[in-house]
């Protein structure tokens, strides 16, 4: 996104790495591969997660992969742990994914507690991210919103640290502002909200509370229209980040304030 | 012989064989995946030189769509 005012470029660094979009999308639970791609396109989003399985053995030769749609070539991968509930599943799976994209570093590090609530468990998670780090990881971290929690793995050395909004596919929406602004007060590196989003408002929400982007999976892909609600949400975050940046007016609770002159009034 | 690969038991012919035959037996080639044997990754660069025996447990991943 440029500042269109200033024209300087307004954009999101991530572990040393540049990107114009603030929109990150995971690529679960889309009809098609072909769907997938679409959203993405319409999203202009950068940076998308998939998660790591076993491989399918009954397939034949030529049966087409996520990765035929979206060539890690073009995309910023992110990899993702979902699924695992101890920092050993979590490392383990990590460790395989940069196998497998050829030494890939930058990561999305979730170590869930609860399968009704895909909480995270942030005892493991922290656990799981120190070793990471140690491995040589760029570890974006899904996490609760506690800002103690958030300033911990920061300093541990995570790239991103990533609130949830509320739980995971909900699309309840920004329910504790509070919480997410003081994360953001007092983080040094980029703040993501992920997960919670159901629609183009809660984006814009969070992000003239200062997010620096935000991850999202579920909001657009059971969208009844997920290309248009990709859409939705890539003008949903530039809106709201340039309110953000704009600087939005002081409230003045119970007073109203004209906005033509109240001079020369014809009476 | 008999690998465990991602959870099944498939017996082979033979007593050993590497990563690069396993993928061709197993329909694989030209598909992105990782290999993990008994819980050690193995390096692409490893595929023809390392033996997967008897009874071994195999993973073999690969990326799928997810948030």
């Amino acid at each position: 996104m440029v500042d269109k005012i200033s024209n300087t470029s307004d954009d999101l660094t991530i572990a040393g790495l540049s990107f114009k979009s603030r929109l990150l999308i995971g690529t679960g639970k889309y009809n098609s591969f072909k769907e997938t791609r679409s959203a993405i396109d319409a999203s202009q989003s950068e940076i998308v997660t998939v998660a790591i399985r076993r491989v399918n053995l009954g397939q034949s030769p030529d049966e087409a992969s996520l990765l035929d749609f979206i060539p890690p070539e073009q995309f910023t991968y992110l990899p993702n742990t979902a699924g695992c509930y101890s920092s050993d599943e979590a490392i383990r799976t990590l460790r395989l994914a940069r196998e497998l994209l050829d030494g890939h570093n930058l990561v999305k590090l979730e170590v869930l507690g609860d399968p009704d609530t895909l909480y995270p468990n942030v005892v493991e998670t922290i656990k799981a991210a120190k070793i990471l780090i140690k491995d040589g990881f760029d570890v974006m971290v899904y996490t609760s919103d506690d800002p103690i929690i958030a300033k911990q793995l920061e300093e541990i050395g995570c790239c991103a640290i990533m609130p949830l909004a509320s739980l995971i596919g909900s699309g309840m929406g920004i329910l504790n502002p509070w919480n997410l602004e003081i994360i953001i007060d007092k983080a040094n590196v980029p703040v993501i909200v992920d997960a919670g989003v159901g629609t183009a408002s809660d984006a814009t929400i969070a992000m003239e509370l200062g997010c620096d982007g935000i991850l999202m999976n579920t909001a657009i892909a059971l969208a009844h229209n997920p290309i248009l609600m990709a859409s939705a949400m890539r003008k949903a975050i530039e809106s709201g980040r340039e309110a953000f940046l704009a600087g939005r007016m002081d409230k003045k609770p119970y007073r109203a304030s004209p906005s033509s002159p109240v001079k020369g009034l014809i009476k | 012989m008999k690998i465990h690969i991602n959870g099944n038991i498939k017996e082979f012919k033979g007593i050993k064989t590497t990563p690069e035959e396993l993928i061709i037996k197993l329909n694989l080639n030209g598909k992105r995946f990782a290999i993990e044997r008994n819980g050690e990754i193995i390096p692409k660069k490893d595929f023809n030189k390392i033996y997967i025996n008897d009874g071994d447990k195999i993973e073999i991943i690969g990326a799928v769509g997810g948030g």
